[in-house]
């Protein structure tokens, strides 16, 4: 039995950008360095060159299109 | 020298009249009169610097009112009545700017769209080449809006169908950081000014605010007090939050370069990590739910949108030319 409802996950793949994530977690880097979730919503950097890497910082949206995550 | 923060003030001063709306609007103001007729009178014919300051403090009772004025003026009919003579003017000199782009849909293209509107950027200005007193400057007149920042969205909350809203709270939630007062954004600028030896009082630098400080304000307030403009206001609030995270970055990296208290350069920090989130939940949950519930609203967003854009772009022009700065010099 399921009741109807909106649609609202937990993560979310945002087209060429981050990826969004909700509620309290611990984010493993490459390096094994553990950063943890403080805002209700977290945008997660996927194109790699955040300068607050793991958290995206807007830099996506300079990259050139085949750079930018699909 | 920097008053003590505490938090919450109810002392803000009318500022100084600047021609005859604000003459006889702040005397009747004081006077404690409930009689606004000659105010009234003024309004249809006031403009600029004039214009703008009336519609200023005349919002301003909305949010905090002024220590010497009665708080039962906010809804004082004739007040009321001058306020919307003058919104009426800034709503119609707004739209008079904007063109509806042409065979775009908001929620595909309006990142490009941003990118393209490429506006003048203070940002980069204090990043590279601004001195200290340009930079101190800057802030105590961003300080009228940064001192009551998402206050004006606030009032949107009871007029979005049920995922808008929804969408909404989980954004602003992270303005007012998060139930913790120690991490709400406005807050965190009054910290950043305190802590840089800069008045933090609220409304203390209005004094000094060109016209289009005013009239980005008024234009904040106006979309946020309108229930029929709420289109526009989510719009302005998409195009607010996605110009906003790399322009952070540039503005910390700038109040570090002239060794601006680290509390100053935290606000900046922080924005370039919330708005990152913020102009994904603005575009994508906030004004995509919109536009699900209300699809009429979507010329109304874009109208916001540039608005919010086409503000800046004036604001950024006026403070370079005060300052005898090129414009090329950080296009
Ligand atoms: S995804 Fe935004 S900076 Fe990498
Ligand atoms: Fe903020
Ligand atoms: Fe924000």
């Amino acid at each position: 039995m399921s009741t109807p409802g909106f649609d609202h996950p937990d993560i979310v793949l945002c087209p060429g950008g981050p990826m969004l994530l909700r509620g309290k977690h611990v984010v493993e880097d490459a390096e094994g360095g553990r950063h943890e979730t403080t805002r209700p919503v977290t945008a997660v950097c996927r194109c790699d060159r955040s300068q607050s890497f793991p958290w995206c910082d807007g830099t996506h949206k300079v990259l050139p299109e085949k750079l930018r995550p699909a | 020298m920097a008053s003590a923060v505490v938090g919450y003030s109810r002392d803000m001063h009318l500022p100084t009249a600047r021609g005859p709306l604000t003459e006889e609007l702040f005397a009747a103001l004081r006077s404690g009169s409930e009689d606004f007729f000659t105010v009234l009178a003024a309004a249809p014919t006031a403009t600029g610097d004039d214009a703008a300051l009336a519609l200023w403090a005349l919002h301003e009772l909305q949010y905090r009112g002024f220590a010497e004025v009665d708080d039962a003026l906010e809804w004082e009919p004739q007040l009321l009545r001058v306020r919307s003579v003058l919104e009426r003017d800034l709503e119609a000199r707004l739209r008079s700017r904007f063109t509806p782009p042409q065979g775009l849909s908001f929620a595909e293209d309006f990142f490009g769209w941003v990118d393209e509107q490429d506006g003048v950027s203070l940002a980069r200005h204090v990043h590279r080449d601004a001195d200290r007193e340009q930079v101190e400057e800057l802030l105590r007149v961003r300080s009228v809006y940064h001192l009551k920042e998402a206050d004006p969205v606030a009032w949107l909350v009871p007029r979005l169908g049920v995922r808008a809203k929804a969408a909404l709270v989980e954004l602003q939630y992270d303005e007012y950081g998060g139930g913790d007062p120690n991490r709400l954004h406005h807050h965190l600028f009054e910290l950043g000014l305190a802590a840089s030896g800069l008045d933090a009082s609220y409304g203390a630098h209005v004094d000094l605010t060109p016209l289009e400080v005013l009239e980005q304000n008024n234009a904040l307030s106006m979309l946020g007090l309108h229930r029929r403009l709420r289109g526009a206001a989510l719009g302005h609030l998409a195009a607010f939050e996605a110009t906003s995270s790399l322009p952070s970055r540039r503005m910390a990296q700038g109040l570090e370069r002239l060794g601006f208290a680290p509390e100053m350069v935290a606000y900046y920090a922080e924005h370039v990590e919330a708005d990152a989130v913020h102009e994904q939940l603005a575009v994508r949950t906030i004004v995509g739910a919109l536009l699900e519930e209300e699809p009429e609203l979507e010329e109304d967003v874009w109208f916001g949108a540039f608005t919010c854009l086409d503000l800046e772009d004036r604001f950024a022009r006026t403070m370079l030319a005060r300052w005898g700065v090129g414009e090329e010099q950080v296009a």
